[in-house]
């Protein structure tokens, strides 16, 4: 039963009930976004309110510097609404970095 | 009531109350060993909550009672509770079932198997708390077991197999019993109960989760149900990939619950002596009729009556009465029915702008035979319009005048309603 089943599964392979079989860790909704947080290094006081407010946990920090997970990211803006020091844009998807 | 074999518990050993349905469906949860009910009241059900939550007051039950604020509460807050793993019941009726309709769909795809006891009653406007079958007919397609009872006997007995049927690994479905507002809640009757312990030893004690299911991520089997220690979350979004996929089992359950009805109608019967029909469908002289009349719920006893009636004057009728309406059973209707010249279709409700729910369904049941009697559709009693034994035999009478005159002319009629 444990072996890998091809994908898409029939409904035979799907489990009991409405119940998923992949983890939320599996379905990246990063392509959702209309418009991608860009962090300013330079200006960033390291305060993590933007880590705080994130609704989908997308902010991480490595110790040093503060990052976004851009496939998990949905754009919201929230993080870009709650910087004190106005360190993140929102830039729209269709322009390039 | 079939007599002949000896029941395990004979009456002499069940207990024999004046109950109305009402009470007759508390009382058969009380012994069900409910672990949550969560209910809002509203006529005619409104007795069997008041009833069972004296029950909660007394002592008497473990049960955990949710006074919600809606109907479209009690059955969220049931879908919950069945979801952890209890034993959950609630009761509604006509607009209450109304109120419930989104929730409906999601406790039967979630395949939790929860009783809900309907005392139907009309839908507004006008408001009238009367009975007919709208509310129910309402949640036809909502893929739950439907049960319609004739008595208040039956009503205790169906509410017990229910929870038996709902919670069966085969099926794991919620179930629906219907009882008629007023015709059944709201009168007393003689009943026989059986001794708490026995509906405990029926139902094999506590609800316990049977539903079981492989989950990749988890990489084991595991119960369904909510449980920290194997966390599953249910019912997430499903799009176009997979949304048509899951609601396959859906369909296989239902399938297999027509014979789970019956298995437990026939287990019942042994247990108390008491069994209905076949469990799905309640035939009386149908073999050699000529004229067959079918019906849902209590209407089912006037029809007999003057069935009776006719039988002795040498007219050759049958009285089909269908208790499991969904899934329909479509195969033991058509075998019943199919040797008639012609059957009346009763319906207490109506698919505005089409025929009366059942009729859609025994022309869809006698469709792939060669041969099929004429069938007219009678529409009846709505909004609790009695239905005398005078006006039964009046369409009896028109039934034998379209076996003479060979056809249907009129194929919905509407029963007893002024011009």
């Amino acid at each position: 039963m444990a072996e890998a089943k091809k994908e898409p599964r029939g409904w035979k392979d799907l489990p009991l009930s409405a119940l998923p079989y992949k983890l939320s860790l599996e379905y990246k909704t990063g392509s959702w976004r209309a418009f991608r947080p860009v962090i300013d290094q330079s200006k960033c006081i390291k305060c993590m309110n933007c880590w705080l407010y994130c609704p989908d946990f997308a902010v991480l920090w490595d110790g040093e510097r503060v990052s976004v997970n851009y496939e998990y990211c949905k754009g919201c803006g929230i993080c870009a609404h709650e910087c004190p020091v106005n360190a993140i844009t929102m830039v729209p998807e269709t322009k390039k970095a | 009531m079939s007599g002949g074999k000896v029941p395990k518990i004979p009456l002499e050993k069940q207990v024999r109350m004046a109950v109305n349905g009402d009470e007759a469906v508390a009382y058969a949860a009380k012994h069900s060993l409910v672990d949550v009910v969560a209910a809002y009241p509203i006529t005619p059900q409104t007795i069997i909550v008041e009833k069972f939550s004296e029950f909660v007051a007394d002592g008497e039950v473990h049960t955990e009672f949710v006074p919600v604020e809606s109907e479209h509460s009690a059955m969220s807050a049931v879908v919950g509770a069945a979801a952890a793993g209890a034993r959950a019941f609630t009761a509604t009726a006509s607009q209450g079932l109304a109120l419930m309709w989104e929730i409906l769909y999601i406790a039967s795809s979630l395949r939790l198997p929860i009783v809900l006891a309907v005392a139907n009653r009309a839908l507004s406007a006008p408001i009238n708390i009367h009975c007919d079958h709208s509310d129910a007919m309402g949640m036809r397609d909502a893929s739950w077991v439907q049960l319609f009872v004739e008595n208040t006997q039956e009503a205790y007995d169906t509410t017990i197999q229910a929870f038996k049927i709902a919670e069966d690994p085969e099926v794991l479905l919620p179930v629906a019993v219907n009882l008629d507002g007023f015709v059944l809640s709201h009168t007393l009757e003689d009943i026989y109960m059986l001794p708490e312990e026995e509906v405990h030893k029926f139902l094999g004690g506590y609800r316990k989760v049977t539903g079981k299911t492989y989950v990749d991520y988890l990489g084991k089997e595991v119960e369904v149900k909510l449980d920290p220690a194997n966390p599953l979350s249910f019912g997430p979004l499903d799009l176009y990939d997979y949304y048509f996929e899951h609601k396959v089992p859906q369909i296989k359950a239902l399938e297999k619950a027509k014979e789970v009805v019956k298995r437990v109608n026939e287990e019942w019967y042994e247990l108390t002596g008491r069994r209905y029909g076949d469990g799905v469908i309640d035939a009386w002289g149908v073999e050699d009729a000529d004229i067959i009349v079918t019906v849902l719920g209590s209407t089912a006893g006037t029809v007999r009556h003057v069935a009776r009636q006719l039988r002795k004057e040498g007219v050759k009728v049958g009285v089909l009465r269908i208790r499991l309406y969904r899934p329909f059973p479509f195969e033991e209707v058509a075998n019943a029915i199919k040797g008639a010249k012609v059957v009346g279709v009763m319906d207490r409700a109506l698919s505005f702008g089409s025929f009366g729910p059942s009729y859609l369904d025994i022309s869809a049941a006698l469709y792939g035979l060669k041969e099929r009697p004429l069938l007219v559709n009678y529409v009846y009693g709505l909004g609790g319009r009695d239905v005398p034994p005078s006006l039964v035999r009046r369409m009896f009478e028109e039934l034998i005048k379209v076996k003479e005159e060979g056809e249907v002319k009129e194929p919905l009629k509407l029963l007893g309603v002024r011009e």
